[in-house]
């Protein structure tokens, strides 16, 4: 079970309060791209072993999207951060490097 | 005009705790720009309390403003006067990106009282629900078993339960069947 802090209204609840939006920090292709362009948005994902970082939703509380970094070999949740942004906040990443040392998920380190 | 009326016409429960549906109360949706000063003020003067801190609620009487997220809050009144306040907050408000919406019929409100209130809660929600972790004036949105529930404890450290009116009845039950004599756990109170 994971327990996750939005961070838009400060709740810490569990996995069950929230719903999984999927991977985070996906650029969109949508009409008028390349089919290879479209078909890397769509189906090209990390589905990574180790460090992910994924899209939540607080639905059962203040309804916000937020993201969320974790391990999903072990569970542990690193930290959550706003879904207004292009990438994971450094101290975020500072986090999760202390933890795990050498991690790289898509182009981020 | 047809008679307005609640979704369980003021049904009650005696178990270890207390559960009444509280029967009609208004209550006012209220979105917007929360740290605009031009909005705290419409709101508290319509409804008469100071808007609320992050998952805060402050209430008197039948009146409450409740913080329900960075960008929205909810306002109880008493039925007849919902008209009157979406009114005073259109007023205040006029040009302004905001929205208030009279909600009251698409929502129910439940209260459970007696010692073991919160225990009854427990039971149902995935929180804390010791007076140190939840204490009185502190709103939670959170589910109530497959459901989506707001609550907060009131003065009298009664729990005032707020769901969507059409899962009233599935509440209720919940709540009924927490509250069953012989089903305490004890470890709250």
């Amino acid at each position: 079970m994971l327990i996750l802090t939005c961070p838009c209204c400060g709740v810490t609840g569990e996995e069950t309060e929230f719903h999984a939006g999927g991977e985070a920090h996906i650029k969109r292709f949508g009409p008028g791209t390349s089919d290879e362009d479209f078909h890397g948005y769509m189906f090209a994902k990390e589905n990574a072993k180790g460090v992910h970082f994924e899209r939540w939703r607080h639905n059962n509380g203040c309804g916000k999207w937020f993201h969320a970094a974790r391990c999903t070999t072990t569970l542990e949740v690193f930290g959550t951060y706003s879904a207004q942004t292009y990438e994971p906040p450094k101290d975020i990443k500072d986090k999760i490097s202390a933890k795990r040392p050498g991690w790289s998920w898509r182009e981020f380190a | 005009m047809s008679k307005p009326v609640s979704a369980l016409d003021g049904a009650t429960y005696q178990g270890f705790a207390k559960v009444e549906e509280l029967g009609l109360r208004g209550m006012i949706t209220i979105r917007g720009d929360l740290k605009s000063a031009g909005m705290k003020k419409a709101a508290s003067t319509a409804i008469g309390l100071d808007v609320p801190g992050q998952r805060e609620v402050n209430m008197t009487g039948e009146n409450a403003l409740a913080w329900m997220s960075p960008d929205e809050l909810l306002a109880l009144v008493p039925y007849e006067e919902v008209g009157d306040k979406i009114a005073a907050i259109d007023k205040a408000l006029k040009g302004k990106h905001y929205l208030a919406v009279n909600v009251s019929d698409a929502r129910a409100i439940f209260r459970v009282t007696g010692g073991g209130a919160r225990e009854v809660i427990a039971k149902l929600s995935p929180v804390d629900m010791s007076s140190d972790a939840f204490p009185a004036g502190q709103i939670r949105r959170t589910r109530m078993a497959q459901v989506p529930a707001a609550f907060w404890v009131d003065e009298e450290g009664g729990i005032i339960i707020i769901c969507f009116r059409s899962v009233a009845e599935y509440v209720f039950n919940l709540l009924k069947g927490a509250a069953e004599n012989g089903s305490q756990v004890g470890y709250l109170s």
